[in-house]
């Protein structure tokens, strides 16, 4: 029933899938290992998915689309960071309030490009590799964004347990007084891990609407913030695990499609609520096992240094 | 303190009369409410609906004063917004989704003085029309190009959720291609939802990956057919015109073109002939229009015309006997055609589609 040629298009699929959810969790699992919340991932998302059709229509480069997508996340995500870090208001609601503003300044900035296109990033192509069979499409037939993410995945897994900066930022994370007290300035790292929140969300945006389906809709992230948020909780705050869950919810998407193409027969309601019910699983399991309940002993806990 | 509270009251009260005043002075104007499910940027379901209130404005100018509400949820969201609506001074509003038929039968109930249009719904009421579109015209005729034009054999179907009008647009795909090709096989994957680009791509893909090499949707976004187009296969895309995301992939478009019955129903209230109706139009009053025969032989698109000319004229069913269902019973008799009451509550599928419909 699967045969190579399906088979390699399915892992290429899944990684391709997987990307936009991996780029958008690595981002606020750093913002969350400083100990802020920020819930508005969706919003900065499709903020950047906004900004960076709109760059790269405009300009013609697709590059600059994507610095400029970054660069929106980046000032929403300070939007959050001056209520949530300096004014030390409620991060729930601080951070819903960020992904409402999003989806309607996006929907703004993105009106006038309704029912346009672009042409969206070239996947690499290596003779000779990308013809491997199963496996040539999956690891050398991607765009930009694939390789960019594994390469910022790397950098976060080691900067995190194995710098200074890293071990910092964890500090801050899990005991902000005690870290205060050493004199790290604990609001301005936390304001930094939420400006990298953002980029990686608004990165994560540009994935969509320059690579992934080279348009601009409103509200075209249907979701995907909220599903990296699910992801950097399934993940324990690990950033190799979250590479392991992003791939598996990837998986799950793109092969609940093809079960039902081939007709086995399973209903696709229950298909389409197999992530959701993987992250269930996953949550109690990890739960269960009593290890990697990570989370930081500071997540969600507003910091007023005179405290 | 208690002066500081009756000032309140008296700014208050001059803030309601001034409220009160600005709709008397400008009484000639009609106002007239739309309710979105989407945002008006989906370039599918909601956008069509925008471009029909623009098409009212631009007819009617001065007269007409059009607002409209984006992304309202349905269920009890939507029935505040329809109050408000009514509230702000308007006198006709269109409520554009299935979900919206309590909350706009409840509302009408409060206000028998204000016009009520609800989409695809089938409850009214004295001031309640309900109207809808027949796609599933349109879909007979995609299914004979698709028939004509893969060379699979086989075509994909994108659909949303499983309820009669998704449904009797399948059965209307396969019994267009079977007159053609009686051996045809339609490929179906359900996303469980309306809209969400990413996921109608990654559908498009596996369907193209599993063998369909003709794709058609029942989701609002251009992105299947971007997709068809980036693949090298052919599509057909749905409440747009989407030819701008697949130039060499549209086969074809089923656009929705509310506008004609936007102005019918803004002039009748202006006219103050306005009465309660059920309107279910199709191609022969223009509200199902086919985008231009596009990336097909001379032949295929002759046969997509004179499909079309015979569905205007009435001489064509999509739904005409004799049908039979997957069991292989006879549901619709030779020289019968499915009455619009069982279109509309399909729930089973033709003979040849070999899939089950969700939840059955």
């Amino acid at each position: 029933m699967l045969d190579a040629a399906i088979l390699g298009a399915v892992l290429a699929s899944i990684v391709a899938a997987a990307t936009t959810l991996l780029l958008a969790s690595l981002g606020e699992l750093v913002a969350e290992r400083a100990g802020t919340l920020n819930l508005g991932v969706e919003g900065m998302m499709v903020v950047g998915a906004a900004v960076g059709y709109a760059t790269a229509y405009g300009t013609g480069s697709l590059i600059l689309g994507a610095i400029a997508a970054v660069l929106a996340g980046v000032m929403l995500s300070l939007v959050f960071a001056v209520l949530a870090v300096w004014l030390a208001t409620n991060q729930v609601a601080s951070g819903l309030a960020t992904t409402i503003l999003g989806l309607g300044i996006a929907g703004l900035i993105g009106s006038p490009f309704v029912g346009t296109r672009l042409d969206g990033a070239p996947e690499l192509r290596i003779a000779g590799l990308t013809d491997l069979p199963v496996i040539g499409e999956m690891l050398f037939g991607q765009d930009a964004f694939v390789y960019l993410s594994l390469l910022l995945l790397a950098g976060v897994a080691y900067g995190l347990s194995r710098t200074r900066a890293g071990l910092v930022l964890r500090a801050v994370g899990e005991n902000p007084v005690a870290a205060h007290a050493l004199g790290h300035p604990v609001r301005g790292i936390r304001t930094l891990a939420v400006m990298f929140g953002g980029a990686c969300a608004g990165l994560a945006g540009a994935h969509l609407s320059l690579a992934y389906t080279p348009f601009w809709a409103s509200d075209m992230t249907a979701g995907r913030g909220w599903i990296a948020l699910a992801l950097v909780v399934f993940s324990a705050w690990k950033p190799l695990w979250l590479l392991a869950g992003a791939y598996l919810f990837g998986a799950v998407s793109i092969l609940q499609l093809h079960v039902q193409g081939f007709g086995l027969g399973v209903p696709s309601q229950l298909l389409s609520a197999l992530p959701y019910i993987a992250t269930v699983v996953a949550l109690v399991a990890i739960s269960a096992l009593k290890r990697g309940q990570g989370a930081p002993a500071g997540l969600g806990v507003p910091f007023v240094p005179d405290r | 303190m208690r002066k500081i509270l009756s000032m309140a009251v008296a700014i208050a009260a001059g803030f309601t009369l001034a409220g009160a005043g600005t709709p008397a002075s400008a009484a000639e104007k009609l106002k007239i409410g739309f309710v979105y499910i989407g945002p008006v940027g989906d370039f599918g379901w909601t956008y069509q609906h925008d471009q029909g209130r623009k098409a009212v404005e631009k007819e009617f100018g001065d007269k007409v004063e059009t607002t409209y509400v984006e992304n309202v949820p349905e269920g009890p969201d939507a029935e505040r917004v329809i109050e408000q609506l009514v509230r702000a001074g308007n006198k006709l509003i269109f409520t554009t989704s299935f979900g919206y038929m309590e909350p706009t039968l409840k509302v009408a109930k409060r206000y028998p003085k204000v016009f009520f249009e609800h989409a695809t719904g089938y409850k009214r009421a004295a001031n309640v029309s309900t109207y809808n579109s027949k796609f599933h015209e349109g879909r007979y005729i995609l299914g004979q190009i698709a028939a004509k034009t893969s060379k699979t054999g086989t075509v994909g179907y994108i659909a949303s959720f499983p309820i009669p009008e998704v449904i009797s647009g399948i059965n209307a795909l396969m019994l267009g291609a079977q007159s053609v090709n009686p051996d045809m096989k339609v490929k179906i994957v359900w996303v469980n939802s309306w809209f969400d680009p990413a996921k109608e791509a990654d559908a498009a893909k596996a369907l193209i990956d599993q063998g369909a090499d003709v794709i058609s949707q029942h989701t609002d976004s251009p992105a299947a057919m971007q997709a068809a187009e980036a693949r090298g296969v052919k599509a057909f895309g749905q409440a747009s015109d989407m030819i701008n995301f697949g130039p060499k992939a549209q086969l074809t478009s089923i656009i929705d073109n509310w506008a004609p019955y936007y102005i019918e129903r803004t002039k009748a209230v202006l006219d103050g002939t306005w009465k309660s109706t059920d309107t279910w139009s199709g191609m022969k009053d223009g509200e199902v229009v086919m985008a231009p025969y596009t990336n097909m032989p001379d032949d295929v698109k002759a046969m997509a015309e004179k499909t079309e000319a015979a569905i205007k004229d009435g001489s064509l069913h999509p739904f005409k006997g004799p049908i039979t269902n997957q069991k292989g019973e006879l549901v619709v008799k030779e020289g019968a055609a499915l009455s619009d009451k069982d279109i509309l509550s399909m729930n089973w599928y033709v003979k040849g589609i070999d899939d089950k419909i969700p939840g059955q």
